[in-house]
């Protein structure tokens, strides 16, 4: 041995040795049941391995839409969690059919596979110390707010849930919510109760009575604005779950970026790795 | 056992598949088992902070997709503190993908990038997404032979070349980049493409302009390697809509050297390592020993009777 360079044997063990196993899977999921909701949404349930079913809310899946005639979607199509189960093994989307990708999704049976990649991205983050929280969505933003009402509840965290639709019909998330303990208050705009001033008069109520401790929101640049002006008057912290043209998903191909407002210096960041849940306060509507 | 391992411009890699340029960064880890690659290829890197193109960058057409990304970049100190050493924990080789505006930029950066940990440089001179309407050194023969030479003077590093599809005279401009001291190609970067939306008029990327990749170019690219490798003696990588084990090895056959793969891992996450699997089965299954048997062993007309009978061993 003498005369040779000591061998760096914590580096070569730490390489060798080191356990890896997947946090992310690309598989074919089994569908449980995809049924209509309302007259735009249907929801998917599907029994997944351990790996998808440790999804937290605010995270999302790349589902491979099964090709039907006349259109082939390529690349997956990025879909919130709505609901996940890791005892059961399920996870549950909701998705309106509005393209190629969503029009494949109401095709699937019971009994039919999908093949789902997940869970994705960072999701919102709950401080158990909070007594109270408002969720604010709208359209397809309800989808992805849905899965903290569970959590919420978890914690000990009361929910007042502000959802806005184009109709009442349809709106989706409530009896989840309020099965859950949240209260619910919906607006929508064939009501004209889903305008900004509205929902400001809604909010200023809320925190004055103490029960807007930090917001979740989701679906509206317009409501964002709106809580993030009353965030800096009040100084209540928030998340946004934010959208974007996806393609893989997973921080490789920069698709997905979008400008955030990072103490003063506007960025570009991934929505699919850095969010798609982020400060509420850096976000650009 | 298989014998996976192939030599690749001065690297021997432990299998023949790595990551397109582009389509990898450290997020995949949560799929695979990055230690199972044959090489790391990194987002390509230049000395310019870039922003990258306006949005949108993607659209899919049958078959595939084209970006215009435009090679978002955080500058070399952004690598040096944390690219570098997040790769330097695992196994596979690190090739680090450059690129510059001009001969003497491209020289400098690969200067700058000749370190420890860095096991090659992949010269991209070829990327549609950054000169105007796609023109690229890749282009021509003239401009590839000039800056080859710049990055051969700037680098001992094994030196590896991107090669674009969108030009006519591959073959010349694949023999001007040996000629100037290339150490292997890579054939090839994404063909230059456009996607019109019928509802709006408008140019589906914001660029206009992008790059087509996926399975719809594999043909065409594999035609490629196939003019490159009999016209050159350093081995080529293809790369170009490869997704399956079988997409691989006929890139092989054709006479790649390895292959690259990065579409595909869009759609399945996990492409790469299921076709380094899919590779030892397919050997297993032809009889034989080595995967680098494959590489350029297509079959002419002009082959005789009993050059053909390893490919059918006796049952």
């Amino acid at each position: 041995m003498q005369g040779q360079a000591p061998i760096p044997a914590v580096e070569t063990d730490s390489v060798i040795a080191k356990p890896w196993s997947p946090s992310v899977v690309g598989e074919d999921a089994l569908v449980l049941s995809n049924d209509s909701v309302n007259l735009e949404y249907r929801h998917l349930v599907v029994r997944c391995s351990a790996v998808s079913a440790s999804a937290v809310p605010g995270q999302f899946f790349q589902l491979l839409c099964p090709h039907t005639e006349g259109a082939q979607p390529f690349l997956r199509r990025p879909m919130s969690l709505y609901g996940v189960n890791p005892v059961r093994r399920e996870v549950e989307f909701l998705y309106k059919v509005a393209g190629a990708g969503t029009r494949g999704l109401a095709t699937l049976r019971p009994g039919n596979t999908i093949d789902i990649m997940g869970p994705l991205g960072v999701g919102f983050t709950l401080d158990p110390k909070l007594r109270h929280i408002v969720a604010i969505g709208r359209g397809a933003g309800l989808a992805t707010l849905a899965p903290l009402a569970q959590a919420a509840k978890a914690n000990g965290t009361k929910v007042t849930a502000i959802f806005s639709a184009r109709r009442p019909e349809l709106m989706v998330s409530v009896d989840l919510f309020k099965g859950h303990g949240a209260e619910v208050i919906t607006v929508t705009d064939s009501e004209s109760t889903s305008g900004p001033s509205n929902i400001e008069r809604l909010l200023r109520g809320l925190i004055a009575a103490g029960r807007c401790e930090a917001f979740f929101t989701c679906g509206s640049s317009r409501l964002l604005r709106v809580q993030q002006r009353l965030a800096r008057e009040f100084n209540i912290p928030g998340q946004v779950a934010m959208e974007q043209q996806m393609a893989c998903g997973i921080g490789l191909c920069f698709c997905c970026v979008r400008d955030f407002n990072v103490g003063g210096e506007i960025v570009h960041r991934r929505v699919c790795w850095d969010g798609p849940v982020f400060d509420m306060m850096e976000a650009l509507p | 056992m298989i014998d996976l391992s192939v030599r690749v411009g001065g690297l021997t890699l432990a299998n023949p598949v790595m990551p397109a340029s582009g389509t990898f960064a450290e997020g995949l880890d949560k799929v695979m088992d990055f230690n199972r690659l044959g090489a790391f290829v990194t987002k390509t890197i230049t000395r310019e902070l870039r922003a990258g193109n306006p949005l949108p960058r993607v659209v899919e057409r049958a078959g595939g997709l084209i970006n215009s990304i435009g090679i978002p970049s955080k500058g070399v100190p952004y690598f040096l503190e944390h690219t570098l050493p997040y790769y330097a924990g695992h196994k596979p080789p690190l090739v680090v993908s450059i690129s510059a505006p001009t001969a003497e930029d491209f020289g400098h950066l690969a200067s700058e990038m000749t370190l420890p940990g860095v096991a090659a440089i992949e010269a991209n001179i070829s990327c549609p997404n950054i000169e105007e309407d796609g023109k690229a050194f890749a282009m021509r023969a003239s401009s590839t032979e000039t800056v080859v030479r710049h990055l051969r003077a700037a680098t001992s590093l094994p030196l590896w070349v991107k090669l674009t599809p969108n030009t006519g005279d591959l073959p010349e401009v694949a023999r001007a980049a040996e000629l100037a001291g290339a150490d292997a190609l890579v054939v090839a970067n994404t063909i230059l493409a456009m996607a019109i939306d019928l509802d709006t008029f408008k140019p589906c990327l914001g660029n206009i302009m992008g790059g087509l990749s996926g399975p719809a170019i594999k043909p065409i690219v594999l035609r490629q390697v196939y003019q490159c490798a009999r016209t050159v003696k350093i081995p080529v990588i293809g790369c170009g809509g490869i997704s399956t084990t079988e997409d691989a090895v006929e890139y092989m056959l054709a006479g790649a050297s390895a292959v690259q793969v990065g579409t595909a891992t869009f759609v399945q996450p996990a492409a790469m390592t299921t076709i380094i699997d899919g590779l030892v089965k397919f050997c297993e299954r032809k009889d034989i020993t080595r995967v680098a048997d494959l590489i350029g062993a297509v079959v002419n007309e002009e082959s005789d009777e009993p050059e053909l009978s390893w490919l059918a061993p006796p049952t």
